[in-house]
């Protein structure tokens, strides 16, 4: 699809009316998705940013690349199945090199975790270069998705109930298993979050709620790479919970206006993308973004009525 | 069905039309597994390739090396401000965030002009360290946050716009990717003419600013006493960066860029606490490691630079954490065992006071059995620590009979740490009004690291009182025993 004009004209019932009537078995599981995404990396990125590991997530998603290479040498297959078992992998074992290399020394952790993600991706390229002629990562691998390419997998079926898109149906359970641990550890999350001092008073550890928190950030990160790509996730992780920064000094408001963020990002995003006939999560960050300034330009209203009487 | 539709359906419909399509991160991961290679190679033979690296026989290798030293320089200096100043992942935002910049460059002369690629890049990361300046600024968000917004938030813009360049009729084969994922053996004289410049201005700038630089980075309240513009020296770092980052993004690409940004200074960190030294060291290990980076991915046909350069400092970098010599793991690990050791000799020491003190130092000759009767341990545990206090010149234990006797020297520190503790008990229930029977825990820790003039200090404030909270007397290292 070639077009001559970089901006295309504006077709309103090819932007706002098409994708709910005539496109909605494609575009729905698209939203979906973009929220789906949003939605979840914001609640967890929640704690992030309070406890200023907003650059996990950039970390977490480069050094993916060396799990999936290892998988695919070791099982030779580009399966969903090992594929996200060496991401996962990779993962986890990003935070816990992080962890080593500087809590023996004087390192601060910021550069520790660029020192670990960087060497762990330029490793990966070397394996996927020494081994090219094996190493068959292509950007169709399951990795690199692209989120218009969600309503097009086979469908998940449990029994005979039509499920939706795997990775959908993937996402909505890792959803779910993190969404119940963070409303059964909320405490533990909270209290550590703010007052490590005082966690480790009464009886929380923080290493554990760390490295579960890592965990539940890995597993997500992994899962919304296949629609958004490495870096994007960073956004998708950060910017709900930025967002809502600006509008509640509450944990709980904050998490709830992250999920109305992600609802509106990935919707505006969608229509954008249409218009603009570009990257679909491109434009969802975009959009994200926008709301992001918006947000920002209340807040700062608010404070100068406030100072100003 | 609409355009937006259509192409997406297709897509999924043939191999060709997906990876036409791809687009992002999608479009940059395979570039990477072929970026950067250097020369046509004419054989595989390890030795020969070596010898053809060494005698320089190639232009392209001549070039590849003199940009991967060039490289090393300027990411080595920048990077040391850049790790002093807790801002290592400013070069990590500062990268991704150079896409749009790219994009529109591309844009605004429909080729390749790299000087307009140049132009976009700086400008646009330029604007990412304003954008991280205003939400620190401007929010209470911690700056990692504001990092994160501004690398994935240009980043998803630069997408956007990439994806839509490509749609096109130019656009098709526009070159971003190579631009973004680096290509050491496509550095021609005009990037390396670039690199080299960067270099200098930030030689130039390192030995005229070091000072506002140094003052700035480690004691911003100091330096804006003196009259420096904290806030302008900062302002200049970031522009210099961005054209480091621009530049170097060609050798070496936008991920591994922000490595060689952070690993040689983070080696330097480890290695010396001078910041002169810190800075030549990194500037010194960004070099070795372009260096060897360029000789490795010479050595075979399908090899990328700038993945080697990182690992190769990476290496470095693990050289340095292991054994650094004062802030490596080894020398932190050897540093700990022998305090161990030593505080363990001391509390042996203190027990033979003791027991002897109990019986009014009546004969120096303390017998094992008292003495792991006293500590409450075995006998076995006891001869282990005799031993140790042997090997240590302080004490002469006689295995047969089953007794030790210290030497002058043991008697002598054993006196020292009775001492440390007593004054110190005292001090806490004098000066900090401790309760007396909660000083005792605080002065078993600080009873082997107070050093002469602390002792001094504190007999000369309790007026060399003779006696403990206790009542136990404190000895003095002159007393006869």
């Amino acid at each position: 699809m070639k077009s001559e004009t970089l901006i295309p004209p504006f077709d309103a019932t090819h932007v706002l009316v098409d994708p709910w009537t005539v496109g909605l078995p494609v575009f729905g599981w698209i939203a979906l998705m973009g929220f789906l995404v949003t939605a979840l990396c914001g609640l967890v990125g929640n704690y992030l940013i309070l406890r200023r590991m907003a650059l996990m997530g950039d970390a977490v998603s480069h050094s993916v690349l060396p799990g999936l290479a290892v998988a695919f040498l070791i099982f030779g297959t580009r399966g969903t199945g090992p594929m996200l078992a060496g991401a996962l992998l990779a993962a986890v074992a990003t935070t816990a090199l992080i962890e080593l290399l500087h809590r023996p020394t004087r390192l601060k952790p910021d550069a520790a975790t660029g020192i670990v993600f960087t060497c762990l991706f330029a490793f990966g390229v070397v394996l996927i270069s020494l081994f090219a002629d094996r190493v068959d990562l292509d950007q169709d691998c399951v990795l690199h998705g692209e989120i218009a390419l969600v309503p097009f997998e086979s469908m998940a079926r449990l029994g005979g109930l039509l499920l939706g898109p795997p990775s959908i149906v993937r996402l909505a359970v890792a959803g779910l298993v993190v969404i119940a641990l963070i409303i059964a550890f909320y405490k533990e999350l909270l209290v550590s979050s703010f007052d490590p001092a005082l966690a480790r008073c009464i009886g929380i550890r923080p290493g554990i709620v760390h490295h579960a928190l890592m965990a539940a950030v890995s597993v997500l990160v992994v899962f919304a790479f296949q629609s958004v790509g490495a870096i994007l996730v960073i956004a998708m992780l950060i910017l709900p919970g930025a967002t809502a920064s600006f509008l509640s000094n509450r944990l709980p408001h904050r998490m709830l206006l992250g999920v109305v963020h992600a609802a509106l990002s990935s919707v505006l995003g969608l229509h954008l993308a249409l218009w603009l006939d570009c990257s679909i999560a491109g434009a969802m960050v975009v959009a994200g973004c926008g709301l992001f300034l918006l947000a920002w330009g209340v807040h700062a209203l608010r404070h100068a009525r406030r100072v100003l009487g | 069905m609409t355009p937006s539709f259509r192409r997406a359906v297709g897509r999924s419909g043939t191999a060709r039309a997906t990876r036409r399509a791809a687009c992002g991160v999608a479009l940059l991961f395979p570039a990477l597994a072929h970026a950067a290679r250097i020369g046509d190679l004419s054989t595989t033979d390890l030795p020969a390739q070596a010898a053809r690296f060494f005698t320089f026989a190639d232009p392209a290798t001549r070039w590849a090396l003199l940009g991967a030293l060039l490289l090393g320089i300027a990411c080595g200096l920048l990077g040391g401000f850049l790790v002093v100043r807790k801002l290592s992942l400013v070069g990590d935002a500062l990268s991704h965030a150079v896409l749009p910049g790219v994009a529109v460059g591309f844009l605004w002369s429909l080729t390749k002009n790299p000087l307009a690629i140049f132009v976009g890049a700086t400008v646009a990361a330029l604007l990412g360290a304003l954008a991280v300046e205003a939400i620190t600024r401007g929010t209470r968000l911690p700056q990692d946050t504001a990092l994160g917004l501004a690398l994935s938030g240009f980043f998803g813009l630069g997408i956007c716009l990439v994806s839509m360049i490509q749609r096109l009729p130019t656009g098709a084969k526009s070159g971003i990717d190579k631009f973004l994922f680096g290509q050491a053996a496509a550095l021609g004289p005009g990037d390396l003419l670039l690199l080299g410049a960067v270099a200098t201005a930030t030689l130039l700038a390192v030995w005229l600013f070091h000072k506002e630089l140094v003052a700035t980075s480690f004691d911003p309240a100091f330096a804006a006493a003196c009259g420096m513009p904290a806030a302008w020296v900062h302002r200049g770092l970031m522009v210099l960066l961005a054209c480091a980052i621009v530049v170097s993004l060609q050798a070496v690409g936008v991920v591994l860029v922000s490595a060689m940004l952070i690993i040689p200074a983070a080696t330097a960190y480890l290695l010396t606490d001078r910041m002169h030294r810190l800075l030549w060291i990194s500037a010194a290990t960004g070099m070795v490691a372009g260096a060897i980076g360029t000789f490795l991915s010479f050595l075979g046909p399908n090899l990328p630079t700038g993945p080697f350069m990182v690992l190769a400092a990476g290496v470095l970098f693990l050289g340095a954490w292991l054994f650094g010599p004062r802030h490596g793991v080894v020398a932190r690990w050897w540093l700990h065992r022998r305090n161990r050791e030593r505080t363990e000799r001391e509390n042996t020491l203190k027990a033979i006071y003791h027991v002897l003190e109990q019986r009014g130092f009546e004969g120096g000759d303390v017998t094992l059995e008292e003495l792991a009767r006293f500590r409450r341990e075995t006998l076995g545990e006891t001869t282990h620590n005799t031993a140790a206090l042997k090997r240590a010149g302080l004490g002469a234990p006689d295995s047969a009979s089953g007794v030790i006797r210290l030497t002058a020297e043991g008697r002598r520190r054993a006196g020292e740490i009775v001492r440390n503790h007593r004054l110190w008990e005292l001090y806490l229930a004098n000066a900090a009004h401790f309760a007396a029977d909660h000083v005792h825990e605080d002065a078993e820790e600080i009873e082997h690291v107070l050093g002469e003039e602390t002792v001094r200090i504190l007999e000369q404030r309790l007026q060399h009182a003779p006696r403990d909270p206790h009542g136990s007397p404190i000895p003095r290292p002159e007393d006869p025993r």
